[in-house]
């Protein structure tokens, strides 16, 4: 299962990660090696087999809708790298 | 008197109700401890001693105004604690490992934070660990390299690296840290401490900055199994505020620690003596599970078919997951940012590239390829699949067994870089316990022994769902007949503070 | 894993000139809920007039480590709204993860449904707008329940550089998803589906439904196929409408561009295009598609619902009657015209307030007339809301009794209809306290009847009554009437006016 670098791109550009060059190189080496171990998976029969998303046998648990305090504009903008004027500041998305 | 820091908890628990201590004396000589021990082992990235000094005085009021008596005064009352990095704490920063969360500060605790503090615990500092909590070394951390107390040169585990450490070389008695796939059992075996992961949804991940939600769970290391009963208590139990834990009633872990294992089903899988296995690992476990016998325990082999398939669909698994978990992390509400960059699709790109480390990174790519269009039915769901395999096995296992027993991990400590440029061996040292969170099944890690370089192995034992305390029983049972548990690493640092 | 295909779908057959085409239309509806808190944590959900940044807790700010928990009601009113579009409730739902990360997605993806929502298989009876009194059933594929996103407002600072300004009030806001088939026609079909879906969630109280405030979003796709064929163009997926005005402009706009390419022999690609309400046209936004890979996966933080029987009867029990049957039941129960029966199911509260005025003795048209003429006309005034006024429906009855019984002149109901809408006074008191009683009292309107004969300003209009022009008549009923204030019973001062008129006429001759 040999990957790409332009596959690697690909994924990176879902994933919105910036890599080098270097990387693309690299990751495309590592993954295709450790989607190689995993190709041990497909010889498995599991046509009869339900998949598990959660292990534990919960369902339905909600909660009442009911208000709780938020936190104060200062708290909800303490760790933003940018804000103003009670917003966070960010960049414009120039592509569209 | 003892040196302070290398008190267990029921032991300082003791000292501080009968106030042969004092809630400060027992912080400050762990504080002292932290300043001898940190150049060496570096397993604290934040340590709060003014926060520490000021809750041991609340502590020690409490204390005092018991009188003696145990019922006066929650549990961990003037216990010092340190929680790995991934627990959110209100008002002291919390990074997750990673530069991306750097300067990141919450304002809110996590549940199991909310509840040590409720129980009394002081909280000493914040322990290193792989970035998100992604490794099995400690390596993989943003910012620095826990060493092992047992051998400078060697990893301490991970990812939880930091918490073990801390705990081996008595730079605190009890800390929390999370397992999603080995994460407290590895570290604990590979730093000779007691290191548990309670059941999937027995405590809350509110707050617990999540890797693959779906198996992450939190627990602690402490050096003993008593200890350990008593952390479980205190952060066990059902929390509105995350859906998955569960509404049970949450027995007397420490109650149940008595009684022995006499009839106690314990099944060995043959196939967890993996090929990797080291000959010292495989003997001392193999001892133990001998010594599990002599106790009164009835021994027997299972099967468990699917093990072989476990890491390749952990390794779907988790990955997709963080793909998703990780994906908050892009500059715009805390954390690092790239505010040079003019676009913010290119800002939120470049962000991730400088704050994220290459396993996250790797895993991310991983992930994200694993759910991506055209790929999720060979990957995701065909591992979701064999997920299914996985739990059947331990299904069938524990129609004949109350309890497992395995090696924690196939070595013991490793070299620093060792494994650090080969992922998959790296992932190797999960092999025999993340099967048990693909279950979501209870493991504990106690110390069993040292290998011919003096290094600590560790048994893993596995119990049924929400069993805990069979599970803590079998432990206990286990550590008072030997005495590896009570060894301390010889870590040249100054003599241990005495009261 | 369907549904997350990222290649371009063949294009659309060329077709050659002189084809006839046929517009075929599906719409996607985002309707925020009238929950009081948000989707998956506490915050408060009315977030209109909030301080930005003031109603966010860690949960929908996204940050490290926190967990989402199902708010119920939202549940409920998803699956109230499901059932009031005939829609089948599944045992089984759970939510997904919905991945793309954008900066108002807080997390980075939304907890949305993918294969598995809370319903399916549904419709909506529309009215056809093509004819009167007739009506069109258009499918409903899903309702499913999500979260809104954070708001960005585009700026510009003095430098000239472009920049967003976040408020995160409105992350995790719960949002309803109702995607319809693609069974609609025209733009006018588009139109008609909405106003009849708005008044379905307005009736059934589970959203306010403005679109200008953003609580009702569409989105639709449009593709052109030659009458009479069944396969399905590409699809273009038309957004950025902000009223049913603008979805209506934007499909015929829509629709015209698409002729015109396949008309010139050109293909149709499936695209994402935008409404630019200034311009009047679609553009458009390649960018927005090409990234779109959702990586849908179950949402490992929530256990999925099973919704019992049990649990959806609850539900269905407080459905309301809904405005299409309403309609019908209104045209048959009570007489009235289809547009009449139309216009007073408009609202829950309007039909509610029709039918409490009938039931408080009024007789259903003319309720209805004074209604429509008269009362809509005060409430339109008052802002638009039935309770901007303080008419009650037994205050309704009574005056419309008042008229209809000949005590007070139509003129006179609408002065006391205005005081007691503006008052809540009672309308038998207002006439008494204004003395506006109806005079039909011949001996009390004879001496007005002949001081008005002998008014100077009359002699015009007696002349030409005596020269057989019978209609100058009006004009002297009129000046009695204003004599009295509206009051004088017109027919009776009519017959008063003519016997003198005529009684005279024939002396004169004598
Ligand atoms: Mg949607
Ligand atoms: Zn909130």
């Amino acid at each position: 299962m040999a990957l790409t670098p332009e596959q690697v791109e690909h994924v990176a550009a879902l994933a919105r990660l910036g890599i080098s060059e270097a990387e693309r190189q690299r990751f495309a080496e590592q993954l295709s090696g450790i989607l190689d171990h995993f190709q041990a998976l497909q010889a498995l029969d599991t046509e009869q087999i339900p998949p598990t998303a959660q292990v534990l046998d919960l369902r339905n648990v909600m909660r009442t809708d009911a208000v709780c305090p938020s936190l104060s504009q200062g708290e909800v903008l303490a760790n933003a790298p940018r804000a103003q004027d009670g917003f966070f500041r960010v960049q414009a998305v120039l592509e569209e | 008197m003892p040196d302070l820091t290398s008190l267990t908890v029921p032991e300082a628990r003791d000292l501080l109700v009968r106030r042969e201590i004092s809630a400060g004396e027992l912080v400050r000589a762990v504080l002292d401890r932290i300043a001898g021990a940190e150049p060496l082992v570096q397993a604290f990235l934040t340590v709060t001693a003014d926060e520490a000094v000021a809750g041991a005085a609340a502590a020690d009021a409490a204390l005092a105004a018991g009188g003696g008596d145990p019922q006066a005064t929650p549990a961990l009352t003037g216990i010092p604690v340190a929680l790995k990095d991934l627990f959110c704490t209100r008002g002291v920063q919390t990074t997750s490992g990673s530069q991306i969360l750097k300067g990141f500060v919450p304002p809110f605790d996590a549940t199991v934070v909310a509840r040590l503090r409720a129980a009394g615990a002081v909280l000493v500092g914040k322990t290193n660990m792989d970035e998100f909590a992604m490794g099995s070394s400690t390596e993989n951390s943003g910012y620095q390299q826990t060493h092992n107390p047992w051998d400078l040169s060697r990893v301490p585990g991970g990812s939880s690296g930091g918490s073990a450490a801390a705990v081996a070389a008595g730079e605190c008695l009890l800390s929390l840290g999370t397992d999603t796939g080995g994460s407290i059992r590895q570290p604990a075996s590979l730093c000779g401490v007691t290191g548990l992961k309670p059941t999937y949804g027995r405590v809350s991940r509110y707050g617990m900055i999540a890797f693959a939600s779906s198996l992450d769970q939190a627990g602690p290391f402490s050096a003993g199994v008593e200890g350990t009963a008593m952390a479980l208590q205190a952060i066990a139990g059902h929390d509105p505020l995350d859906a998955t834990s569960a509404p049970l009633p949450v027995p007397d872990y420490r109650a149940a620690l008595a009684g022995g294992i006499k009839g106690l089903r314990v099944g060995v899988p043959r196939e967890y003596f993996v090929a990797g296995t080291e000959p010292d690992v495989d003997r001392l476990v193999r001892a133990a599970i001998a010594q599990l016998a002599a106790l009164g325990a009835e021994v027997g082999e299972v099967s468990l078919p699917s093990t072989d398939h476990g890491l390749a669909t952990y390794y779907i698994i988790a990955p997709a997951e963080v793909s998703s978990n990780l994906s908050r992390y892009n500059g715009i509400k805390y954390g690092l940012a790239a505010p040079d960059e003019p676009d913010m699709i290119r800002a939120m790109e470049v962000t991730r590239e400088r704050g994220f480390g290459d396993e996250a990174k790797r895993r991310i790519m991983l992930g994200t390829y694993a759910l991506s269009s055209g790929y999720y039915d060979a990957y995701y769901l065909k591992a979701q699949k064999v997920r299914t395999l996985i739990r059947q096995d331990f299904d069938r296992a524990f129609e004949r067994f109350d309890v497992l027993a395995t090696p924690t991990s196939p070595t013991t400590a490793f070299k620093l870089g060792a494994k650090t440029q080969d992922p998959l061996a790296m992932y190797l040292s999960d092999v025999c316990t993340l099967p048990v969170n693909m279950a979501g099944l209870p493991g504990i890690s106690v110390p069993c022994g040292f290998d011919a370089a003096g290094l600590p192995v560790g048994l893993q034992l596995i119990g049924k769902a929400f069993d805990e305390s069979t599970l803590l029983r079998a432990a206990y049972t286990y550590e008072q007949a030997t005495d590896v548990h009570t060894r301390r690493p010889p870590l040249p640092v100054g003599a241990r503070a005495s009261a | 894993m369907t549904g997350t295909s990222t290649g371009v779908r063949a294009a659309a057959p060329a077709a050659p000139a002189g084809v006839e085409y046929e517009p075929v239309i599906g719409l996607e509806v985002h309707a925020q809920l009238l929950t009081e808190s948000k989707m998956f944590c506490g915050c408060s959900a009315r977030y209109a007039g909030a301080a930005p940044n003031s109603l966010v807790c860690p949960v929908c700010l996204g940050m490290p480590g926190v967990l989402p928990v199902i708010n119920e009601r939202a549940v409920e009113f998803t699956v109230l709204t499901a059932l009031a579009l005939n829609c089948e409730i599944p045992a089984y739902s759970k939510f997904d993860r919905k991945n793309y990360n954008y900066p108002d997605l807080m997390k980075g993806y939304q907890i949305s449904q993918f294969d598995l929502p809370l319903s399916q298989n549904g419709y909506l009876e529309i009215p056809d707008p093509a004819a009167a009194g007739e009506t069109r059933r258009i499918g409903i594929t899903r309702v499913h329940l999500e979260e809104d996103t954070a708001n960005l407002k585009h700026e510009r600072d003095v430098t000239g550089e472009a920049y967003s300004l976040m408020d995160v009030n409105r992350s995790g806001v719960p949002l309803m998803e109702i995607v319809g088939e693609p069974d609609l026609r025209s733009p006018e079909e588009a139109g008609a589906y909405l106003r009849e879906l708005r008044a379905v969630l307005r009736y059934i109280a589970v959203s306010t439904a403005h679109m200008e405030e953003g609580a009702f979003r569409c989105d639709a796709n449009v593709s052109l196929r030659p009458v009479g064929a069944t396969a399905l163009g590409a699809k273009v997926e038309v957004k950025n409408m902000n009223s049913f005005r603008a979805v209506e402009r934007a499909l015929a706009f829509e629709i015209a561009r698409q002729a015109e390419v396949l008309r010139a022999g050109g293909r149709i690609p499936q695209e994402t295009r935008g409404w630019v309400e200034e311009r009047g046209v679609t553009v458009s936004q390649r960018s927005k598609e090409e990234a779109h890979d959702y990586r849908y996966f179950p949402e490992p933080d929530l256990p999925p619902l099973f919704l019992t029987a049990e649990w959806v009867d609850g539900v269905r029990a407080l459905l309301p009657e809904l405005p299409a049957p309403k309609r019908r039941r209104f045209a048959e129960q009570y007489g009235l015209s289809p547009a009449d029966a139309f216009t007073l199911t408009a609202t829950r509260d309007l039909a509610t307030f029709y039918e409490a005025t009938v039931k408080e003795g009024a007789g259903p048209r003319p309720a209805a007339n004074w209604i429509l003429r008269d009362v809509l006309r005060l409430v339109n005034a008052a802002g638009g809301e039935l309770e901007s006024g303080r008419l009650s429906p037994t205050n309704l009855a009574s005056l419309i009794e008042l008229v209809e019984s000949g005590a007070l002149t139509r003129a006179s109901g609408t002065e006391v209809l205005e005081e007691s809408f503006r008052t809540g006074a009672d309308p038998a008191v207002l006439v008494k306290e204004k003395g506006l009683t109806q005079v039909s009292d011949a001996g009390a309107l004879d001496a007005i009847v002949e001081g008005v004969l002998a008014d100077p300003k009359s002699q015009k209009a007696v002349a030409d009554f005596r020269a057989g022009k019978e209609n100058a008549i009006m004009f002297l009923v009129g000046a009695v009437m204003k004599q009295t204030r509206g009051r004088a019973n017109a027919g009776v001062v009519r017959d008063l006016l003519k016997r003198r008129l005529e009684a005279e006429t024939s002396s004169d001759r004598n």
